[in-house]
């Protein structure tokens, strides 16, 4: 079977760590990764719980196919209560750690109450032992890894860690593996932080071992050679990234500039996948140097960039002068659309900043914007801020990018979050976001299936909960109309449970965009116990959708929290072919709630509980 | 009339010469389709997956159907995703 069979139970109060076996039972109804580890949560911790305490629990989860032959088999999830949105919060990332993790004989590591001094877990295959971390404690994700393997003699160990801004209680710190892979969003990083544990060093060698060796050696085969058929999964995303939808989503008039004051930016061609292939005037080079792959991946969407040495950000800084992780689209949009810069070397700065010291990109972009309509609307000003902070600044982003990856100065303000930062300065309207956490790279009003997916997404808003773009913007898999809100609750509810399944099995979701269920089940079933059908892959992923959905209720979230801000529901868009167009939300949660098998409250019904064995 | 001209991706080569930031400004007769123009400048159609006009999407079977007025943009994409 694909799952290893045990998890690592680290109890950081008392100082142990215990292996156990893994609820197999629980692996047939949630398959892994994000189902599983959820499953687990909401059986060990009271939903009302701070997430910042002792009794909240954060877990390292892997999925069935993480470690195989598979393609994207690298993934791993870090599942907790999140510090940003105080709702569930499940965080995926790619590299490589996901992988060794797997290959090390676990499938997933819960740790729970917190160490009374910074720790480090060191784990090498079977021996799991919490290490000392105080010569770690205060340094970035960057030194951090470097300094474990310097440590442990072993360049192949790999690493997850938190930077300065997961010490400091940055409320959107990311766990960061591989020195830009990150589980991004919802404040994990925060969590971990909480609990003294600086990072988790893992070398397995193990092995995965499948089902049904033969049978998954074919399905997998046959799947990628679907995506390297696909000319999205085969082309498009390892020749531009992500980074190609900027001047798509541009051009349909629902890319969110200027704290979603606009729905197109000028500058979108200026910080695109295009700009970042083209040659400098300055050194001839390109920001792009090279695409890049996780663990397994045969798509390879990952970008490698170099900022121009010439360039203010980096012209006392030669510790940023190196290729590193570049830009990924919805990192791009917040840095720059959201806060209005369209200088592509200060982006790639901030985002460089973002993986050194641990902070979601998106998050904090996204805040900055808000800050920004703050200073422009005299709310604040220097006396707080400490610089300018208008729309556009180049060089607040780069030096408010280095704050908030410290926690310092007015970075500890942008380090609130959007929410308290505004609520703070009595302007909450300004919040750009769903229970707590900030809008993603599309804009509800052009897209309108997005802003439902956005105000349902049981992790805050969120694009990837159930990403109808694929439908509403690039056809797949058939092309319906972003501009229109009938049928979107049924897309919305298809997409998110798909998701949920193929977040829990070990694999990447931007496969989606070449495969459907059909292309995930037989590679699940040859390598699972069990039959792993279409179908079932969707009632688990509806199973998971709802347990997520009744943890977060009994925490406190009612269905006033699945809401837009009031611009995106009273303020029209006022250019490109949205113009005239809010968000139709209160057409379409009504009938999202009756496919679900809701009530009118948004609660599930006893008999839709009673469906999914919950 | 004049028609801006943006294409995108793979699609950056076939741009004439004098483009900035992707597009150009060109000028077309009257009549002019969506379909018409992207032929008109030697954009192979099985390469055209997204194709916008003025920000719509206009589905193959539509582009040769859509006149275009002066002042209007056509964008295209080859076959793209991301997220």
């Amino acid at each position: 079977m694909a799952w290893a069979g045990k998890l690592l139970r680290v109890d950081l109060t008392a100082g142990t760590c215990k292996s156990e076996p893994l609820n197999m039972k629980w692996a047939q109804d949630y398959l892994g990764q994000r189902g599983l580890a959820t499953k687990y949560l909401v059986e060990e911790i009271d939903p009302k719980v701070d997430p910042l305490s002792p009794k909240n629990k954060l877990i390292m989860a892997t999925g069935p196919l993480t470690g195989t032959s598979a393609s994207t088999a690298g993934r791993y999830s870090v599942i907790t209560k999140g510090a940003l949105t105080g709702a569930i919060a499940c965080s995926n990332s790619g590299g490589f750690f996901g992988n060794e993790m797997k290959n090390a004989g676990w499938d997933m590591i819960i740790f729970e109450g917190k160490s009374e001094k910074p720790v480090y877990l060191m784990l090498e295959n079977d021996d799991a032992r919490l290490m000392d971390a105080a010569e770690f404690w205060g340094t970035s994700v960057w030194d951090t890894e470097e300094g474990i393997k310097h440590k442990h003699g072993d360049p192949m160990i790999r690493v997850a860690s938190i930077g300065v801004s997961g010490e400091k209680g940055v409320k959107f710190a990311c766990v960061v593996n591989d020195m830009h892979r990150a589980a991004g969003r919802s404040g994990v990083g925060t969590v971990m932080g909480s609990k003294n544990l600086k990072a988790v060093a893992i070398r397995g060698t193990k092995g995965v071992k499948v089902k049904d060796p033969k049978r998954f050696l074919g399905a997998s085969t046959a799947a990628k050679k679907v995506l390297a058929d696909n000319a999205v999964t085969g082309q498009g995303l390892p020749a531009m990234g992500t980074q190609v939808l900027m001047n798509v989503i541009n051009e349909t008039g629902a890319l969110p500039t200027r704290n979603h004051r606009d729905s197109q930016f000028a500058g979108a061609n200026d910080i695109g996948a295009e700009a970042m292939q083209k040659v400098r005037e300055t050194d001839g080079k390109t920001n792009l140097v090279t695409n890049a792959a996780c663990f397994g991946c045969t798509i390879a969407c990952g970008r490698i960039s170099q900022i121009d040495r010439t360039h203010f950000s980096v012209l006392e800084r030669p510790q940023y002068h190196g290729a590193s992780g570049g830009l990924e689209y919805e990192a791009a949009w917040a840095l720059g659309a959201a806060t209005g810069v369209n200088d592509l070397e200060a982006l790639t700065f901030a985002n460089f900043v973002c993986n050194e010291q641990g902070i979601d990109p998106i998050t904090f972009g996204a805040t900055l914007g808000a800050a920004m309509e703050l200073f422009e609307d005299g709310v604040i000003t220097e006396k707080q801020t400490g610089m300018s902070l208008k729309f556009g600044d180049a060089k607040a982003l780069c030096e408010m990018a280095l704050l908030t990856g410290k926690g310092e100065g007015f970075g500890a303000e942008i380090g609130l979050g959007s929410k308290l930062l505004t609520e703070k300065y009595g302007r909450p309207e300004l919040s750009m976001g769903v229970k707590g956490q900030e809008f993603p790279a599309y804009d509800g009003r052009g897209i309108q299936g997005i802003g439902l997916a956005y105000a349902t997404s049981n992790r805050g808003a969120c694009h990837l909960r159930g990403y109808t773009i694929a439908s509403e913007v690039f056809g797949i898999p058939v092309k319906t109309d972003p501009l229109e809100s009938d049928g979107k609750p049924a897309l919305v509810k298809a997409f998110q449970d798909a998701t949920a399944a193929v977040d829990s099995s070990g694999l990447c979701v931007f496969t989606t965009f070449a495969w459907t269920l059909e292309d995930f089940a037989p590679q699940i079933d040859a390598a699972c116990e069990g039959e792993w059908t279409a179908e079932r892959l969707l009632q688990v992923g509806e199973r998971i959708w709802n347990l997520e959905r009744t943890f977060n209720n009994a925490a406190g979230f009612t269905a006033a929290d699945d809401n837009l801000p009031q611009r995106l529901l009273k303020d029209a868009a006022k250019t490109g072919p949205a113009t005239g167009k809010v968000n139709e939300l209160s057409k379409m949660l009504p009938e999202y709630y009756q496919l679900r098998g809701w009530t009118a409250e948004g609660v599930p019904t006893n008999e839709t509980m009673s469906r999914l064995g919950l | 009339m004049q028609i801006t001209l943006k294409l995108y991706a793979a699609l950056t080569p076939f741009l004439p010469a004098g483009a900035h930031n992707n597009q150009l400004d060109v000028e077309v007769s009257q009549g002019m389709t969506v379909g018409g123009l992207l032929d008109a400048y030697g954009v192979p159609r099985r390469l055209c997956h997204l194709v916008m006009h003025n920000g719509f999407h206009i589905p193959p079977d539509k582009r040769d159907a859509r006149v275009l007025s002066d002042g209007d943009a056509v964008a295209a994409w080859p076959p793209i995703a991301g997220g």
